[in-house]
């Protein structure tokens, strides 16, 4: 499953969906939220921005290419985009697999593909007021190459 | 018409989200990034301040593509979701 959405997501019931099928063996959540603090300055909000259309199927292209690694059984991958704030829940992985390697590795490589290739943009809006676009990492760059096959 | 799009910091920068550019004017992405640059005096500063990633039809690209009617080419800073 899919899914990019202004709404909030619940993992419990994310979690029961992943567990569908009685061959399932491990299940490996990530959810990401949004920090307070950025190189030292507070961070109040965050409006977060995508290509509609392009994000959907760059995401299942991802998952597709985890799927061709790994034996997983379900995933799901839900992105949330327009105004969070402070410890909002952003983004949330979840692979099921029949045993904990598959789904470990899964859960990492879709995270790390998504960081760098699914277009959405974060701005941040500081406590001051002043409001940023967020640059992106070379680490997040670097967190690829782990990935790669040769 | 191609349709072409810009996201985030490039297009609050540009004052422009989308635009149509006749098919007849541009035989390729490389024309099209030299048509955009003629659109505005403003323009080309901004343009060659950073490398903006470009998608056509959706699909990432750094080549030079040949374009089509109907065609959609958008143009974005790198991503920082998650």
């Amino acid at each position: 499953m899919i899914s990019v959405q202004e709404h909030d997501f619940n993992q419990q019931i994310e979690y029961e969906r992943l567990k569908s099928q009685t061959s399932i063996g491990a299940i490996v959540t990530f959810t990401g939220l949004v920090r307070d603090i950025k190189q030292g300055q507070s961070v109040s909000d965050l409006s977060l921005e995508h290509y509609p259309g392009m994000t959907e199927k760059c995401l299942k292209d991802i998952v597709e290419q985890a799927k061709q690694r790994w034996n997983i059984i379900a995933s799901t991958v839900i992105h949330r985009v327009g105004h969070l704030t402070v410890s909002d829940q952003i983004v949330f992985v979840g692979v099921a697999s029949q045993h904990r390697g598959d789904a470990f590795a899964a859960c990492e490589f879709i995270m790390d593909y998504l960081k760098t290739e699914a277009p959405f943009w974060k701005k941040e809006t500081m406590e001051n007021g002043e409001t940023q676009w967020v640059d992106a990492r070379e680490t997040d760059q670097k967190a690829l190459s782990k990935w790669a096959v040769n | 018409m191609i349709k072409v799009l810009f996201f985030a910091k490039l297009s609050e920068q540009l004052g422009c989200r989308e635009l149509q550019v006749n098919a007849e004017l541009v035989q390729d992405t490389e024309q099209l990034f030299a048509y955009l640059n003629e659109q505005n005096n403003q323009w080309p500063a901004i343009l060659k301040a950073q490398t903006w990633l470009k998608a056509v039809n959706q699909n990432m690209t750094a080549d030079n593509v040949k374009l089509n009617d109907g065609d959609e080419v958008a143009y974005f800073p790198p991503v920082t979701g998650g």
